[in-house]
């Protein structure tokens, strides 16, 4: 399983490495990310700020709040589209021919994931690394948690949209599938609007969204409140959707291609 | 090498179940080549992928290469090469990355695997293209890369699934070389499938004709045509078929009566004799002949003998089938 998972992340690696174009995206996306969004929400946070912590995002530097989202937005949308590249294998016979050989099912799948967690991670390396230039102030072991905790979260949705991939084997069915999926998971996370402003049933909803403690963890941590409870559970609910996203992909691939 | 009993396998679509393959048994023994002849849409394919257990049969049971197909899929993937009709290679690999990679999962060691990539690029006629990306190569040369792909690991059993379609005459004679060498100094058995008459006449030690899902006839090329005892004349009658048809019907030793086209076929003893007063029978009810040919049987006769359609036309006779299910 081993030796598969790693032969299959080698070639998806030099795949990858084949786009020029790729890359630059790859690179830019974070620091886009950045450019775009610290200046537009800062005043907002300040003004929050003034009135206290009672209605809005958790006190802290603006940089200390935006860029723990930023980096699970970075770990969503990294990772939730790798599916409609499985699609393109499907047709080009390359994952069926890959099927005939002795090679384990989930050994395809874990190459497959493993390559677009390690560019995540760079990626939301990047990413973090340019905010401290820019004036972010975070502790090493709250932004190296982070990291981790963007890294499970990439795990788990990169293998369920293979697996969805895998399931739907057409693009034009995956994409719907993705774009029903992605808003409602972003809103309730409150990566985008604080979910203290939002009305009580919609904070229930959203407490029962693991992404939303996965995110609150985050920002925990990058605060460098590491003996916070939120830290804890937002690490628990990390490996828990990276393990049932891995679960349920794996069910996926063991079934016949048909 | 296989046996196997009662396989079938039935597809859900929206349009109501389709029955790909309806049940067939058959057995290749180790060192055959068996082709399996058909129009497309047959079944052919469907029966190869299950085969190679990329569907799971919805009926019935097979051993490949001594592994039971439903309790040791691995067993049969560790055996078996592989060729897909479509295709199967990534445009952005180059051909060796596909080459190592398909090695690699098949567990071949690495210096092994070096060496036996030369080989196979020297036999496939792919020398000097190891780093080129296979987006760059011609539709011929990918052929031959996809077949390099099923060999990496020197199966005793190879499924190879259309593998002359794209080729051009030349690398499908050397191709046809290739297949025969691997019988001959490899000891393989191969399973390959194709609507070629001039492919499986030339290439199969025995031929499945395949049909609608299922096994029709089975033999020897030489068999097969020895099936139908006589010679087939042919009239080109233009539009006067039927006419020609129930002219010819009802005269005495005229056997297998069928219409291609512009012309009426039909079989007979001797075809240096009785050919001419068929003719003058047509001649007689005036029915005006273009042409007349009187030929040994052919692949081609056999298969209409028994379906009453021509492999020749078959892709025009599975479109219209696929576009009025049921009809036969
Ligand atoms: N995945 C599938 N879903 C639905 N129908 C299928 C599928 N694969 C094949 N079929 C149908 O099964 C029949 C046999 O197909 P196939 O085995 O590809 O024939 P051949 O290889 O002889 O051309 C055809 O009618 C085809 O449309
Ligand atoms: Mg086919």
């Amino acid at each position: 399983m081993l030796h598969d998972t790693l032969t299959t992340f080698r070639y998806q690696m030099r795949l990858l490495l084949r786009e020029p174009i790729w890359i630059a995206i790859a690179l830019f996306q974070p620091l886009l990310y950045l450019a775009l969004f610290a200046p537009l929400l800062k005043p907002l946070v300040e003004a929050q700020a003034a009135q206290g912590a009672q209605g809005g995002f958790p006190t802290g530097d603006a940089w200390q709040i935006f860029v723990p989202g930023l980096l699970i937005q970075l770990g969503i949308f990294g990772s939730m589209f790798v599916g409609f590249s499985l699609i393109a294998e499907i047709r080009s016979g390359v994952i069926e021919r890959m099927r005939v050989t002795p090679a384990s099912r989930l050994g395809l799948l874990l190459g497959r994931v493993m390559r677009d967690t390690v560019v995540l991670l760079l990626q939301a390396s990047l990413l973090t690394g340019v905010a401290v230039i820019f004036g972010l102030r975070v502790p090493v072991t709250g932004a190296l948690i982070t990291i981790v905790i963007v890294g499970l979260l990439g795990v788990s949705l990169s293998a369920l949209s293979y697996a969805a991939g895998m399931w739907l084997k057409s693009e034009d069915a995956l994409a719907p599938l993705l774009n029903m999926v992605s808003v409602p998971v972003l809103l309730l996370s409150g990566i985008l609007l604080p979910m203290t402003l939002a009305p009580k049933w919609l904070r229930t909803l959203s407490a029962a969204n693991p992404f939303r403690h996965v995110v609150d963890a985050a920002r925990v941590a990058f605060l460098g409140n590491t003996g916070d409870e939120a830290l804890l559970w937002g690490l628990l609910s990390a490996v828990l959707l990276a393990v049932g996203g891995v679960v349920v992909a794996n069910r996926v691939f063991q079934r016949e291609s048909a | 090498m296989i046996a196997v009993d009662q396989l079938r396998r039935t597809f859900q679509s929206k349009t109501g179940p389709v029955e790909a393959v309806r049940g067939v048994s058959f057995a290749v023994a180790a060192g055959e080549i068996v082709g399996f002849l058909g129009p497309n849409g047959a079944g052919k394919t469907t029966t190869q992928r299950m085969l190679s257990t990329l569907l799971t049969p919805t009926g019935g049971n097979a051993t490949v290469a001594g592994c039971d197909l439903r309790k040791d899929p691995v067993g049969v993937r560790r055996k078996i090469g592989y060729v897909p009709q479509g295709g199967s290679t990534n445009p952005l690999a180059s051909i060796v990355e596909e080459l190592r990679t398909q090695a690699a999962l098949h567990r071949v060691p690495r210096a092994d695997a070096e060496a036996r990539i030369d080989e196979l690029l020297l036999s496939l006629d792919l020398q000097g293209l190891g780093a080129r990306l296979t987006q760059t190569l011609s539709g011929s040369q990918r052929r031959r890369l996809d077949i390099a792909l099923g060999l990496i690991h020197r199966p005793k059993l190879i499924f190879l699934d259309e593998p002359s379609t794209g080729l051009d005459p030349h690398s499908r004679a050397n191709l046809w070389n290739h297949i025969r060498h691997l019988r001959d100094h490899d000891g393989a058995t191969i399973v390959l499938t194709t609507h070629y008459l001039d492919e499986a006449d030339a290439l199969s030690d025995r031929i499945l004709i395949m049909d609608h899902g299922q096994i029709v006839a089975e033999g020897s090329p030489q068999q097969l045509k020895r099936r139908i005892s006589g010679d087939v004349v042919t009239f080109d009658v233009k539009d006067h078929q039927d006419a020609a048809k129930a002219v010819l019907g009802a005269l005495a030793g005229v056997r297998d009566l069928s219409i291609v086209d512009s012309t009426v076929r039909a079989v007979v003893d001797q075809g240096s004799v009785d050919a001419l007063p068929l003719m003058r029978a047509l001649d007689a009810a005036g029915i005006p002949v273009a042409a007349m040919k009187v030929t040994q049987p052919s692949l081609d006769d056999v298969f209409l003998t028994l379906t009453g359609r021509s492999l020749r036309d078959s892709d025009t006779a599975a479109s219209s089938a696929a576009a009025a299910p049921g009809a036969n």
